[in-house]
């Protein structure tokens, strides 16, 4: 109890300044997965992609992000359990911090596809169960949040089968493909505005103090899509197209007006990656916050501190202001035969099911649902080849990132309570 | 930090490549009818300036080939299979070798085609350079298949061109029983040797138009799959 009164606020600084890094480190790599596929089919250049990330990371951390923080603060770790010594949930949450952190910097460095969601889960079990007692771990959560990483992909995947499948039902198998198209572009940007609005209005402002009814939601989502649809119709018919190509390639016109759906699933996509990977970062110093906040005693129903969400906001659009065009920059050449109509039925299937995840409050891994979306498109025949070897490193990188997360975990753990007590 | 992203994920699409190779197919069959129209005048120097052209031409094709094959792993998932798609890129190759086979077995003996057969030689020519384009212009539609993750009605139309394709065939089959009959007509004539190669060099030209109906074949065989 009194390393929390003498070092109560130098512990929520570290948590702080641990966690911005980690959002930086969230912001400056991975977004690059979320943003990819739209620059790498040349929906969006590099510039309109860091700008739309911003926005709409910082609107997904700051208006859905909530849920899932709550779950990373406190739905890991049985609270009872440190009731008597709440400094060794502090020190456990910055080791976490720190560990997951840490080997997001290694593997960036290695370039190696990890999973901030699996680093900091595999960081909070580890010190949890190791440092502390296997019983101070709640396993049935843990079950839960881990077969999420499985069924995620698997909906996501599915979803993009369908979405994919309808598109080319309603717009490619048809006599005109382009008025087809011009036609139910806009339903597809309202499920997108749909979805988003639904989870933020659901989930999201509920921290903000505003409370609408479950009709009610329902209502203002719709209303909210509409909006999206209609100005995504104004763009459409803006658009112009070239008749000389319609004969070469005539798919050429058709994707025009998918790559405008595009950005609509983009700025879905860069919601659902802050929604749910803010919480990577900051739910840790959550619960740092919280503990040293009310001088010790573990609070179940306290809010999050007001600043922490916009903290880890602004921690991802750092890390993209300043290293985010690197990044995409590296991954957003030399891609061939991704057309917008096949990257949107992807993006879409994922933000809708990650946002879906965050609102759910469950952690799950943005990138590996894209993956199980881009699977899904693969199994439509939409795609020209998929190189599974990559796939299967990815796979690999997130089975061992969590037994190398609990380990820096456990490390960082011991070195702290060692050096403080 | 390249390898740490979703686009890992998109290997290279052979289909554009494939794309490209039956474009360098075509345009090497396309130097035989200058080729032929060099030798009927016994141009010898522009004919053999055109069949370097063909020799280049369907070495450009072999490079293109075997860069396909390199690129073409198995660890692949592709919505056509693989096995097919290697198939039909060793299909369309057989063209523009029997094209440099051709133009190297005339300017190497520099043969010449008789007066009375020269008319309907080069529509027969020109008939087999047909079903080359024709399979060419199938094989373009590859990426428009994709769009359509190779169904409805783009494959319906693929399958039309493949049965054009069968008919120019057909064509260039009637074409060939006469020609052989018109040498046949005049064959006590001519060196026998000389006559021994124009019937070897008239089915070579029909062979033409066979693989380009071979590389339909392969391309229909890639559609029923799955």
């Amino acid at each position: 109890m009194d390393i929390l009164l003498t070092h109560g606020p130098m512990l929520v600084i570290m948590a702080g300044v641990v966690g911005f890094f980690m959002a930086w480190g969230i912001g400056a790599n991975d977004v690059a997965n979320a943003m990819g596929t739209s620059v790498g089919s040349k929906a969006l250049t590099i510039k309109q992609a860091i700008l739309i990330a911003m926005v709409f990371e910082f609107a997904g951390a700051y208006l859905a992000g909530g849920e899932v923080t709550s779950t990373i603060r406190k739905g890991i770790i049985d609270a009872s359990y440190f009731v008597d010594s709440p400094e060794l949930l502090v020190f456990g949450m910055i080791s976490a911090l720190f560990a997951a952190a840490t080997w997001l910097l290694i593997a960036s460095i290695l370039g190696w596809p990890v999973s901030t969601t699996h680093s900091i889960v595999g960081a909070i079990v580890g010190f949890a169960a190791v440092g502390v007692s296997p019983d101070a771990v709640e396993w049935g959560k843990v079950l839960g949040i881990v077969g999420s990483w499985i069924i995620t992909p698997l909906i996501s995947g599915i979803i993009a089968f369908i979405i994919f499948n309808s598109a080319q039902k309603l717009i490619f198998d048809t006599d005109n493909p382009l008025a087809q198209a011009k036609r139910w572009v806009p339903f597809y940007m309202f499920l997108a505005g749909f979805v988003l609005a639904l989870v933020t209005i659901k989930k999201g402002l509920k921290h903000l103090g505003l409370n609408i009814g479950s009709v009610d939601g329902y209502v203002y989502a719709i209303i909210a899509a509409v909006i999206v649809a209609v100005i995504g119709k104004i763009f459409i018919n803006r658009l112009k197209f070239d008749e000389s190509a319609a004969k070469k390639t005539h798919y050429a016109n058709v994707e025009k007006v998918f790559a405008l759906l595009m950005i609509v699933t983009a700025c879905a996509m860069a919601f659902a990656h802050g929604s749910n990977d803010v919480a990577n970062a900051i739910g840790p110093l959550a619960a740092v916050v919280s503990i040293v906040g009310n001088d010790g005693e573990i609070a179940a129903k306290s809010a999050i501190a007001w600043w922490i969400l916009p903290l880890g906001g602004f921690g991802i659009v750092a890390g993209l202001a300043l290293f985010g065009h690197k990044v995409i920059a590296t991954i957003g050449n030399g891609i061939t035969h991704l057309t917008p109509s096949r990257g949107f039925a992807a993006e879409l299937a994922a933000a809708c099911t990650v946002v879906i995840a965050s609102g759910t409050g469950l952690p799950i891994s943005t990138t590996q649902t894209l993956v199980g979306a881009v699977l899904g498109v693969g199994m439509a025949r939409g795609i020209a080849a998929i190189n599974l070897s990559v796939v299967r490193n990815i796979v690999v990188s997130w089975v061992i990132t969590l037994p190398v997360g609990a380990g820096l975990s456990i490390v960082f753990f011991w070195g702290m309570v060692a050096i403080f007590t | 930090m390249a390898r740490n992203s979703i686009l890992g994920v998109f290997a290279k699409s052979p289909i554009k490549p494939l794309e490209k190779h039956i474009r360098l197919v075509t345009k090497c069959c396309n130097q035989l009818t200058p080729f032929f129209a060099a030798c009927a005048e016994q141009d010898w120097a522009t004919a053999g300036k055109l069949r370097t052209k063909i020799s280049k031409y369907e070495r450009d094709a072999d490079d293109l080939k075997r860069k396909i094959r390199l690129e073409l792993p198995g660890g692949l998932f592709m919505p056509v299979d693989r096995a097919d798609l290697l198939e039909l890129l060793t299909q369309q190759d057989k063209i523009a070798n029997k094209a440099k086979d051709i133009a190297g077995r005339i300017f190497g003996r520099k043969l010449v085609i008789p007066e009375t057969l020269q008319a309907s030689f080069v529509t027969y020519v020109a008939r087999n350079i047909d079903a080359a384009e024709k399979a060419a212009d199938a094989i373009n539609e590859l990426d428009d298949l994709l769009e359509t993750g190779f169904r409805g009605r783009e494959v319906e139309l693929v399958e039309k061109m493949i049965n054009q394709l069968d008919e120019i065939e057909d064509d260039t089959d009637g074409m060939q029983i006469k020609l052989r009959s018109d040498l046949l007509a005049i064959e006590n004539d001519l060196n026998p040797v000389d006559v021994m190669f124009l019937y070897q060099i008239i089915e070579w030209i029909g062979d033409l138009a066979d693989l380009a109906e071979r590389v339909g074949s392969r391309l229909e065989i890639l559609l029923a799959r799955k």
